[in-house]
């Protein structure tokens, strides 16, 4: 069991400022060093200026295995490009610097953490301007030292829900959860999908039963129509996929397909 | 990291995507139910003898040990089992697990072919459905094998991400599982993966290990001196190795792929010069660079090209019981001449590192020792490469 007591984020500031009944904010997902080496920043600032509530940000790994294609080919390809942890870091302070305020998660896998050093990277995130971590190859069991260490250093640890997950497994997930959980929308990996998965719903009710933290719904949300039809069910929607595959199609004007993406899925289009 | 159930020391674990938790421990719970049924373990046990040909003899090397010059080199013969090789003491038993789970459709992945043709197979007899993951890379050097697949009825699904090689394969085999896992058992193909895979493995193989020590005390009346296995993801050695742990005055060596040789970066060998990490849902000696990147690796044999090994093994390199050593890509190809020539048995060419390793810790002892190796497979599958290497 964790012994640290969740840190105050400016997840908790940004949620706690929502209107109760306003749809969903929105949360996109960009890989860092995607499409180019240096426009993990730039992009950062879009997500904000396009309205996005928050950010994540995904650091590449050699073997994805929570990814389809889309992200696991951003990922390679900004592996290519010299993204690490490292690096990473250091662009999400430079976005800082340059004036992004909303609260940023980065999105990893395990290994290259422990590579870095678990303590180390916790301490280093934080100084740069993160406010949180996912892990997705981290589940509940395996978590407890990562979560402390996260959470010894003011980030939260943001466990992820699936279908799959029992209602007694997934309070005590909740019960151990800081800022947000992320509510995975599908029985399946990332990747753009055309309609809201029936179970996504369900799944929402059920974490609302097991906890009053905020939830994001993500993996599959593609359209303006998927954030307004979760009014009511969750907190917030992440999208990735669909917006790696928008920059994918105009690589050169990265920034502006993310703002304007990032508007329509908010307003519509 | 936390000392749960499915921990050897500080390696093992199950670091998956939270979708899989909940069937890893269905898993857990049925393999835990099956192996207390008698009825299941006899069912197993028909099968692995009446479909499969176990038991499978031990030969001993006559003219390679005389050749050798030293200790007396026994084979146990995993090349004799029904699709050439190991494999198919795990998958039977998997796939007889997935049909008491209510799974009706079986994935696995495949390097050089064995695992997935071995899965084909069960798959076939069962009546289940089959797909098999298979880098593109793997399916063009492997040809053979992709076609006995398909003749046997199983999807091959060819993986282009990453290398394109096993480790890719294994990740799109779980992202599969992630996606199917209400009604999909993954057979995985060697002693690695998050828990309860290396322990489900090591159980279905040591029936490898179980026979041939009782075959070395029937016949010899006293147990070997040491006992070599190849290490890939190291199913083929646990199994062997498991009769043994007990056994202190039994040496036990692993042999992984030294590829072009251990300085060169273009080997397969974690245990010798990995660092431990996490790949494919278990922590365990990894090759990986500073940034924890997972890297490339190279062995001439399909079987072994693969940059992790069950956490077991990492377990058992630092506590000392095993000793880890490797062969080059040239050495387990003379290992691979040597035994058709000298016995008329042509090895695998994964097998063949064993036998090089076998073969030289046999020169330096006394003819009445005895250094018992595992033959996992033959080598009908790796003809082509060997004649590109050495055209005869
Ligand atoms: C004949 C043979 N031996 C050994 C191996 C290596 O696997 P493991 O280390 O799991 O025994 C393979 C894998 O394909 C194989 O086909």
């Amino acid at each position: 069991m964790s012994i640290r007591v969740a840190p105050r984020t400016r997840f908790d500031d940004a949620f706690s400022a929502r209107d109760a009944g306003a749809p969903p904010g929105l949360i996109p997902y960009i890989t860092a060093g995607f499409p180019h080496r240096d426009a993990t920043a730039v992009l950062l600032r879009a997500a904000q200026d396009g309205g996005a509530l928050a950010v994540e940000t995904g650091i590449p790994f050699s073997d994805p295995l929570a990814d389809g294609p889309t992200i696991q080919r951003a990922g390679w390809r900004a592996l290519q490009n010299g993204m690490t942890l490292q690096l990473a870091l250091e662009q999400v302070a430079a976005a800082r610097a340059a004036g992004l305020e909303i609260p940023v998660a980065a999105m990893t896998y395990v290994n290259p953490v422990l590579a870095y050093g678990r303590d180390r990277f916790m301490r280093d995130a934080h100084a740069a301007g993160l406010d949180g971590l996912i892990v997705p190859d981290l589940p509940f069991d395996e978590a407890d030292s990562v979560r402390d260490a996260a959470h010894g250093a003011g980030l939260a640890f943001i466990p992820l829900i699936a279908p799959t997950t029992p209602d007694e497994r997934m309070r005590r997930i909740a019960a151990s959860a800081s800022g947000f959980v992320y509510c995975v929308s599908v029985t399946g990996v990332t990747g753009a999908r055309s309609a809201l998965p029936d179970e996504a719903l369900a799944l929402l009710d059920r974490v609302r039963a097991a906890t009053p933290l905020p939830r994001a719904l993500g993996f599959g949300l593609s359209r303006h129509e998927h954030v307004q039809a979760l009014r009511g069910h969750a907190e917030a929607a992440v999208v990735g996929s669909a917006l790696i595959d928008a920059v994918e199609r105009a690589p050169q004007d990265a920034a502006g397909v993310v703002e304007r993406f990032c508007e329509s899925l908010i307003q519509g289009p | 990291m936390g000392q749960h159930a499915g921990r050897f020391g500080e390696y093992g674990g199950a670091y998956v995507p939270e979708t899989l938790v909940p069937a890893l421990a269905e898993l857990e719970q049925g393999m835990d139910d099956a192996f207390a049924d008698t009825a299941f373990n006899a069912d197993l046990a028909s099968w692995l003898r009446d479909y499969a040909g176990r038991p499978t003899p031990v030969t001993h090397a006559r003219r390679l040990s005389q050749e050798t010059g030293g200790a007396q080199i026994l084979l146990k013969r995993e090349d004799l089992l029904h699709t050439g090789a190991h494999k198919l003491n795990n998958v039977l038993g998997q796939v007889l697990l997935a049909v008491r789970l209510g799974k009706r459709r079986i994935i696995a992945e495949t390097g050089a072919g064995q695992h997935g043709v071995a899965t084909a197979t069960a798959c076939a007899c069962f009546g289940l459905r089959c797909v098999v993951y298979m880098g593109s890379e793997d399916m063009r050097r492997q040809a053979l094998n992709v076609y006995k697949m398909r003749l046997l009825g199983a999807e091959v699904v060819a993986v282009e991400s990453g290398t394109a090689t096993l480790k890719d394969a294994t990740n799109e085999a779980i992202r599969d599982w992630v996606s199917h896992v209400r009604d999909t058992h993954y057979v995985i193909g060697s002693a690695v993966g998050p828990h309860p895979y290396p322990t489900l493995v090591r159980r279905l193989q040591r029936v490898i290990g179980d026979e041939a020590r009782a075959q070395c005390l029937e016949r010899l009346e006293r147990l070997p001196h040491v006992v070599v296995a190849c290490v890939g993801g190291g199913s083929n050695a646990i199994g062997m190795f498991a009769a043994f742990l007990d056994d202190a005055a039994v040496e036990l060596v692993g042999v992984e792929a030294a590829g072009r040789g251990l300085d060169t970066g273009a080997h397969a060998a974690p245990l010798s010069r990995g660092r431990p990490g996490v790949l494919h849902g278990a922590h365990s000696y990894l090759m990986q660079d500073g940034a924890g990147q997972v890297l490339g690796t190279h062995s001439i044999s399909a079987g072994l090209d693969y940059p992790g090994v069950g956490p077991e093994h990492s377990a058992l390199r630092d506590s000392g019981r095993v000793r880890y050593v490797s062969a080059t890509d040239e050495q387990a190809l003379a290992a691979f001449h040597r035994l058709s020539q000298l016995e008329g048995i042509i090895p695998a060419l994964e097998s063949a590192h064993a036998l090089h390793a076998a073969a030289e810790l046999a020169a330096s002892r006394d003819a009445e020792d005895v250094v018992l190796v595992c033959l996992s497979g033959r080598g009908d599958k790796d003809i082509d490469t060997v004649r590109e290497h050495d055209p005869a």
